[in-house]
């Protein structure tokens, strides 16, 4: 081991006394907006990427100035929940600590600020502190924000699982105090300090966890690392089924890289539940690999190691018995959208955002429309992994109230096309470093002619998982979408068809690196094709797999890429 | 020249010389005059030279003193003690910096030449001088006969504030103005001339000797140059780039001139002067305003040109000075606009936000060309502090430029020189341009410290001075303060000044962008918060520059400067001013302010 070289990553998280590195000499350097380089990999644990307005790089070199650094900062909000109090101080904080002044929804039920100029970083970290809010671990070779249903319609059965994936999140956080040393003013630790379940150099890449309740596979649990699939008797949560190996990211033309959904570990109880998730991921700690970056997260460790083995080594390191998986049964990914009533009579409504921008425009007021309901609702916000909003909670009596700020502001009453309601992009350019084409500023553009497509063939009423990304890392799980669209380069996306509509079968590459024409082309046959021939029911993704048009993936280790 | 036009004011020799070298020579053949003037050349070099600068009975000395912030008073003072040198006047040319006060009461004729600047004040080599002439030290002069000379800028409430001192201090200490004190305005010329005649010719009765020497002291730096104000060399613009982000409020221009193959050089802390157009649009809009002709014909140096092209080649078109408010006034029977001269802060407050175009749109009128162009002053090139070091850029020249631009009266005005380098210049169009000597702003020896404050375009000449600092491998430490309104769009050479801090050329920095937070910062609260270091670098030898907004930073930084020397050194207020004034003296507190 000790004449192998390691992934650089290795010796800066090695060498950071538990993620303290030199941030914060890096905070008081003024010469420059940017930190320190090693620390730009350690701030990810504390939540934060540095990141540069990409548009104005070439601009501002010829002025003598530096890129426009600033950084990308993510919450830690386990199962998407805020209070109204919450998000009026999110709000506040977006307007007056960032340049862009908006708030993006995420994939992973969260929420993220873009252009934090660096002497903002710390008054913003401290703003969402006073809101019992943080950031910790949200990015990073750690565990980060857990996902959870958010739609509470089987209200107390919603209400347990969310209770798991909190406390999964804070078992699971990093026990440094840097986070409170550097951006709260905690004090400093003398001595030693431990790191007890991660150890100081953490884990070899990115961990994710979702927690999902059935039929509702919104949270996509298998693309994640470690998943748990509520498992309910008479109403009332008995245990998990266990998921592990998932995950999206995948390095252009390296074909040793693929996108992966998880493997069944196998049912267990609810009170084995904090056990089992240490010691997969003490597991993964142990096992993965430390040298390639690119291929160390767990998705690679489970094909390496096989299923069978990686669950007797959690078996074995956690006492506990795993049993087989229980039946279930998942049948959508969306988000239910407009007034749903749970069993315990509370309302909850679901809104559309637009690739979960928070923004004002003409006409569409977002964050203006959310500031307003939360000055008077009694309830909570639930953020959802297709990137929507959810006002949770109204009682009967609030319910006009609420809709009618939300129709004032045209966030409510615009029609939705399915194809629109099951679809997703990640952020790209201008901020993120790794796009390598548009996604949030061209999709809705995009998505409007796909649907134009699907008038045209008169099935303009099928719901289609559709998800685009600027890069291949998949932050919007394209593989995992039924038309998946991966950039390439300026205009060019790589096209992915195939994937089933529940997220149990990933998406195969059909064309390479083609722009918006070809791309319509590719579909416009296929469209057509299958509203002549579709079964009743029949997915889109489905009948192309059934049809042999695309080879299914049924191991993406081995098929994905052939 | 031909020896029928030789006479004794255009060169050394007395007129009864001049008459005896004619008859000699009258009557020689080309051969003739040819085999003498190598007689004569052969004469001259086996002669002593020496014996030539030891005139024989050398009367009293014409001591020409001289106060300059910018140069210009260096320079007049150059040329007066040049032609009076030609007069065969022995002359002392010295800077009021390098006077000894106590050499002061053995002098018997003095040429006071200083301008003045900002709201009153004497330039800094003169400060000293000014102060000791008002103090009770200063020594009785009835021996002495002096004349002043004062530069300055009528649009400015105290004009020539520090000739007038001169004059009246010298007066007082009982000596004798022999020729009245004349205030020159930004266009000087003309007046110079006039006066250095009438003074040559007074002192030429009692100081003239019949053989002339190179007398001058050594105090004349001799320029290698041909180019100057009057002779600008044709350069070519080779870029104009804006150097602030989309976000600033200010257009800031980098712009990067060729002095290629012109052997025109300069040092750190010298100014370019450059001569401008005024922009056409601006001229049209003018000439119609008053009821002329663009194409009419006018005199303008004795030669015949447009109208138009006078507006824009030779007459000031945006600064406005009182002169021009009256004579419009007068010329157009506009009693509103004459009477507003009679009061000078009433006046002063009408012209501050206006320019000429504004007058006239203001009050229109029409009067003839003649009467427009005695109202108007002639153009004068700006002078903008170089931002480069030949060590670094070779044959050229860099400035930083603020793009004056604004909306008045609704409408868009702007900056006439600015404006010309920024949008009427295009890369590879000529320009003419000079260099302007400044020995008030210099770097200290290689291994001396410097701090450098310069918010604004104030950090052009420190660019230039880490430029030199970098190419020396100078052991002396680097320290700037910098300042503008936001670090994201306007940290004017950001990406330099990263360069030159990694590669341990640029030792400490400190930055104050005053709009990046709730209250202003600016870099004089970064000095009073860095005081007990900054008061230890100048203890230990460093030399202090200040270079931007003479109106209020300069004053405010300097205040600051005070307050760090008195708490950190343990002075009093009294004794901090003193210490600074030491510094000045000792040229390590140094200003280039506008």
């Amino acid at each position: 081991m000790t004449d192998v070289k390691l992934a650089a990553n290795e010796y800066i998280k090695a060498d950071s006394n538990l993620l303290r590195g030199t941030i914060e000499e890096g905070l008081q350097n003024h010469i420059t907006g940017a930190l320190y380089d090693d620390d730009t990999q350690l701030s990810k644990f504390h939540g934060f990427y540095q990141q540069d307005d990409r548009d104005l790089r070439g601009e501002r070199k010829a002025q003598k100035l530096e890129p426009l650094h600033s950084f990308m900062l993510r919450a830690r909000v386990p199962g998407g929940v805020c209070t109204s109090q919450q998000w009026l101080d999110i709000d506040k904080i977006a307007s007056s600590l960032t340049m862009n002044q908006s708030i993006r929804l995420t994939t992973r039920q969260t929420f993220q600020y873009h252009g934090i100029l660096k002497r903002n970083l710390k008054p913003l970290i401290q703003a969402l502190d006073l809101s019992s809010l943080d950031s910790i671990a949200a990015c990073g070779d750690v565990n980060r924000n857990v996902m959870c249903n958010p739609n509470p319609v089987e209200s107390s059965l919603h209400q347990e699982t969310y209770e798991w994936s909190k406390q999964l999140s804070e078992q699971l956080l990093p026990r440094t105090n840097a986070y409170a040393e550097i951006w709260l003013d905690g004090e400093k630790v003398r001595g030693h300090e431990e790191e007890p379940m991660y150890g100081k150099t953490y884990l070899p890449r990115k961990f994710k966890i979702a927690v999902a309740v059935p039929p509702h596979n919104d949270v996509d649990v298998y693309t994640n690392c470690l998943g748990f699939i509520a498992i309910s008797e008479n109403g009332k949560l008995i245990g998990f089924n266990v998921t592990v190996g998932g995950g999206m990211g995948a390095t252009h033309g390296d074909k040793s890289t693929y996108p992966r959904l998880a493997d069944d570990l196998g049912f267990i109880k609810l009170a084995d539940t904090i056990a089992v998730a240490r010691e997969v991921i003490t597991t993964q700690r142990d096992w993965g690999n430390r040298v390639d970056r690119k291929l160390a997260r767990i998705k690679y460790t489970v094909q390496k190691h096989g299923i069978e083995k990686f669950r007797d080594e959690v078996a074995k390191r956690s006492g506990v018995t795993i049993e087989p998986p229980r039946t279930i049964k998942f049948t959508t990914r969306g988000d239910r959208f407009g007034w749903v009533k749970g069993t315990d009579n509370k309302w909850h409504l679901t809104l559309y955002i637009e690739c979960g921008r928070i923004k004002d425009v003409p006409g569409k007021e977002v964050q203006t429309c959310f500031r307003e309901i939360a000055k008077v609702h009694q309830g909570d916000f639930r953020m959802t992994s297709n990137q929507n909003m959810i006002v949770a909670n109204v009682a009967e009596a609030d319910k006009a109230a609420i809709e009618g700020i939300a129709r004032k502001y045209g966030v409510l009453g615009e029609r939705l096309t399915p194809l629109r309601e099951h679809s997703i992009a990640c952020v790209s350019l201008p901020t993120c470093a790794l796009g390598m084409a548009e996604a949030e500023r061209y999709f809705p553009e995009f998505t409007d002619k796909v649907d134009s497509l699907l008038t045209k063939h008169g099935i303009s009423d099928q719901p289609i998982v559709m998800r685009m990304t600027g890069c291949p890392n998949g932050c919007a799980r394209p593989y995992a979408a039924e038309i998946g669209l991966v950039g390439k380069g300026p205009g060019r996306y790589n096209l992915y068809l195939g994937a089933a509509f529940d997220g149990t079968r990933l998406s195969k590459m059909v064309r390479e690196n083609i722009n918006e024409a070809e791309i319509m082309d590719e579909l416009d046959g296929r469209f057509e094709r299958f509203a002549l021939n579709r079964q009743t029911q029949e997915n889109f993704g489905d009948f192309l797999v059934r049809t042999q048009e695309v080879k299914a993936v049924l191991s993406s280790a081995r098929d994905f890429h052939d | 020249m031909l020896l029928q036009q030789l006479s004794s004011l255009s060169s050394p020799l007395s007129d009864q010389q001049v008459t005896s070298l004619q008859q000699a020579t009258a009557n020689m053949s080309a051969v003739e005059l040819s085999w003498v003037s190598g007689y004569l050349a052969g004469l001259a070099q086996s002669s002593d030279q020496s014996a030539i600068v030891a005139a024989p009975v050398p009367s009293a000395t014409l001591t020409v003193l001289y106060g300059s912030q910018t140069g210009n008073a260096k320079g007049v003072a150059k040329q007066v003690a040049e032609a009076a040198t030609a007069q065969g006047i022995n002359v002392s040319l010295v800077s009021m910096a390098d006077y000894k006060t106590k050499a002061l009461k053995d002098e018997t004729h003095l040429l006071v030449i200083v301008s003045t600047h900002g709201e009153g004040e004497a330039p800094d080599d003169a400060e000293q001088l000014h102060q000791f002439l008002a103090s009770k030290r200063a020594p009785k002069l009835a021996g002495l006969e002096f004349a002043v000379l004062g530069l300055g800028d009528t649009s400015y409430e105290f004009y020539c504030q520090t000739a007038i001192d001169f004059e009246l201090r010298l007066s007082a200490l009982g000596a004798k103005s022999i020729l009245d004190r004349r205030d020159c305005d930004v266009d000087y010329d003309s007046d110079v001339l006039a006066w250095q005649g009438q003074i040559i010719e007074l002192l030429n009765e009692t100081l003239s000797q019949p053989v002339a020497a190179t007398a001058v002291s050594a105090g004349v730096a001799t320029t290698t140059s041909q180019y100057s104000k009057q002779n600008p060399l044709s350069a070519t613009l080779l870029a104009s780039n804006k150097i602030t982000g989309r976000g600033a409020n200010k257009d800031v221009r980098h712009i990067e001139i060729s002095l290629e193959d012109s052997g025109l050089s300069y040092q750190p802390g010298d100014a370019l002067g450059v001569w401008f157009d005024n922009d056409p649009i601006l001229v049209n809009e003018l000439i119609e305003l008053v009821g002329l002709q663009a194409e009419q014909l006018v005199n303008v140096n004795d030669q015949e040109i447009s109208l138009a092209q006078a507006l824009i080649q030779h007459y000031e078109l945006t600064q406005l000075h009182p002169g021009f408010v009256s004579t419009y006034g007068e010329a157009t029977a506009q009693s509103n606009l004459v009477e507003l001269g009679t009061d000078k802060a009433v006046m002063r407050e009408y012209i501050a936000n206006r320019q000429v175009i504004d007058v006239i749109r203001q009050n229109r009128g029409s009067l003839s060309s003649e009467q427009l162009l005695a109202a108007l002053r002639k153009l004068t090139p700006r002078l903008y502090s170089i931002a480069s070091s030949v060590s670094e850029v070779d044959e050229e020249v860099h400035l930083t430029v603020a793009v004056v631009e604004y909306d008045a009266f609704d409408k868009a005005h702007q900056g006439a020189a600015s404006s010309y380098l920024s949008h009427r210049l295009a890369e590879g169009d000529t320009l003419r341009v000079f260099v302007e000597h400044n020995d008030n702003f210099r770097l200290p020896s290689a291994d001396k410290s410097v701090i450098m404050i310069g918010p604004g375009t104030g950090i052009a000449p420190f660019r230039s001075f880490l430029q030199q600092r970098d190419n020396d491998d100078a052991s002396g430490q680097n320290w700037l303060f910098f300042g503008n309104q936001h670090f994201t769009d306007d940290f004017l050479y950001q990406t330099e000044l990263q360069d030159f801090q990694k590669r341990g050329v640029l030792n400490r920095i400190d930055l104050a962008f005053s709009r990046d937070q709730a209250h202003k910062v600016y870099v004089q609260d970064r000095i009073k918060e860095q005081g007990k270091d900054l008061y230890q670098w100048l203890e230990d030898g460093a030399s202090l520059y200040i270079c931007g907004d003479g109106n209020q930073m300069a004053k405010d930084v300097h205040q600051a400067l005070v307050e760090a020397i008195e708490l950190h050194g343990n002075k009093t207020n009294e004794q901090a001013q003193q210490y600074l004034t030491q510094l000045k003296t000792d040229k390590r507190y140094q200003k280039d302010v506008y």
